[in-house]
């Protein structure tokens, strides 16, 4: 059964297209990894999955989820490290989903917001200020959210970037963890040995699908030359384009 | 000795009780919204929502002379137009928010003056821009009392998406349908103690209830629910002593409100543990770990 669908999927900004035509389905409890070049439209194909950005054509099927089933860590998170916020506070808005606006943070949910915590390696830290942790430490507090938020589906825009072997190592317990309990798991990722180790299947991306499948297959020397070259290939010029007219 | 210098001006006359309890009322209300608009740095736009109120209470005033209730609803309009007219003006066009607010301030400061000078005197237009807490009337009085009891049982109903949308949008934004709405509850609050401010402390002091205790409290807290404690100690303590030193030194009460919260807030430049000048010149040993 497929998590997600795209048919002939183009997302964009300003009419120019970043994914362009993806056909293809993500199956539920697939571990997959996104590779491609800087500007190959993986962050736009994930904010057209979680809903940030309306397809220019094309669509996403979503079987079943509805917003609350998805968790999404962007790339930059928006997060504004100055506000006076703790960690433990933060962590805890990964309830939301079942808490909203107003409910209640009981004894059992204390206990698995620590749990959390702990399982992320910053216990400890819980009273911290955000403001106070290093980048590693941030990313580890944001997957302790993800955690909590239980979603069906995470969709995650390069988590490793930046981060040091230990963090990801770490954090990638979690995300077998996730893909042990048959949750979907979408990951952008640039080290592709980490893909090969790691993600089962993979999508290649370069604007279009250079490649979508089992991860040996897809990330060969061959596609990955190919991806280089299509992205390289963007045309601020572009005609409207012949395949959506036809 | 003591008496006649804390207690007796206001045992003794009763315009200075009715100021006193509309200033604690004040300073109850507008700082936790001063607080979040710093945090969301946003501090001048309270600025500019305060200047956006003057042209509808001027032409309150002159459809229905110094009427508080004619003033006030002129305020409101005013301010609720001015916020969502230039949130729609950014959003249509390439202009930021804080750009079109500017504009539209300007233009508001200046179309007030101008409609309160076509009908009043200097008198009200220093009423206006300076407000006069020691007339305050039952009336106003009760207008302050409510907007600051709305505000408090507003802001506790969207304090969980206000925190998020300040610290991670981004995320409230994946969870939830609330920031749009949870944005305009907030302005709208931001108008309302403009327009509880006016009548006493006038338009273009009645930001500085709302903005220096706040900004004060930043040097004192790490934590949010602090901080706000702190914002409204400092807004009462403010409207306390100025209310005295304007009433010993016979001086005009609103500015010497505002001017003890800018002592407060030289002193914590200076003092405040949490990013003070002084500490952060003192050589202090750093930690074991």
């Amino acid at each position: 059964m497929a998590a997600l669908r795209f048919r002939n999927l183009t997302l964009g900004y300003e009419r120019h297209p970043a994914v362009h035509h993806l056909d293809g389905a993500v199956e539920t409890g697939a571990l997959v990894a996104v590779v491609g070049p800087n500007g190959a439209g993986k962050s736009t194909l994930f904010k057209g999955i979680v809903g940030f950005l309306k397809p220019l054509a094309g669509s996403i099927e979503r079987d079943g989820l509805n917003a609350h089933d998805i968790a999404y860590l962007p790339q930059i998170a928006d997060i504004d490290r100055s506000f006076p916020i703790s960690v433990y506070d933060m962590v805890a808005m990964g309830l939301w989903r079942r808490k909203g606006l107003f409910g209640g943070i009981g004894g059992k949910d204390q206990g698995a917001i620590e749990a959390a915590i702990a399982a992320v390696g910053l216990t400890g830290f819980e009273q911290r200020t955000i403001g106070t942790l290093s980048g590693g430490q941030m990313q580890r507090m944001l997957f302790a959210r993800l955690l909590l938020q239980d979603a069906r589906l995470i969709v995650l825009d390069e988590p490793f970037t930046a981060i040091d072997a230990k963090t990801t190592a770490d954090l990638l317990d979690l995300v077998r963890r996730w893909h042990g309990e048959k949750r979907t798991v979408l990951a952008a990722l640039h080290d592709i040995d980490l893909v090969r180790a790691t993600f089962p299947q993979s999508l290649l991306l370069a604007r279009e699908p250079v490649a979508w499948g089992p991860t040996r297959d897809v990330l060969t020397a061959e596609n990955l030359n190919k991806a280089r070259r299509m992205c390289e290939a963007f045309d601020e010029q572009a005609e409207a384009c012949a395949v959506e007219a036809a | 000795m003591l008496y006649t210098a804390l207690i007796a001006p206001f045992a003794d006359f009763e315009f200075m009780r009715r100021a006193l309890i509309g200033s604690l009322a004040l300073a109850l209300g507008a700082p936790p919204v001063g607080v979040f608009l710093m945090l969301r740095r946003m501090s001048l736009i309270g600025d500019a929502m305060a200047h956006a109120i003057l042209p509808g209470a001027a032409i309150g005033f002159l459809l229905a002379g110094l009427s508080l209730f004619a003033m006030a609803g002129g305020g409101l309009i005013a301010g609720f137009l001015i916020a969502f007219g230039a949130g729609l003006i950014a959003r249509a066009t390439l202009l930021k928010e804080d750009a079109s607010l500017a504009a539209f301030f300007l233009i508001s400061l200046a179309l007030g003056v101008t409609i309160v000078s076509a009908k009043g005197n200097n008198v009200d237009l220093l009423h206006f821009l300076f407000g006069s807490v020691l007339a305050i009337d039952d009336p106003a009085l009760m207008l302050i009392a409510g907007i600051t009891s709305v505000s408090l049982v507003v802001l506790a109903l969207i304090w969980r998406p206000l925190v998020l949308e300040c610290v991670d949008p981004g995320y409230l934004r994946s969870v939830s349908r609330a920031g749009g709405p949870v944005h305009i509850a907030f302005l709208a609050l931001v108008v309302l103690n403009l327009v509880g401010g006016f009548q006493a402390l006038g338009t273009l002091l009645a930001v500085g209830i709302m903005m220096l205790p706040a900004v004060v409290s930043r040097f004192w807290a790490r934590d949010i629910t602090t901080m706000i404690g702190i914002a409204i100690g400092c807004a009462a303590i403010s409207g306390y002593a100025g209310l005295l030193v304007s009433y010993h030194a016979n001086l005009p009460s609103g500015p010497a409100i505002i001017l003890v919260a800018g002592a407060f807030y030289a002193l914590s430049v200076v003092f405040g543990p949490v990013g003070g000048l002084l500490w952060l010149a003192l050589p202090q040993r750093h930690l074991e770990a």
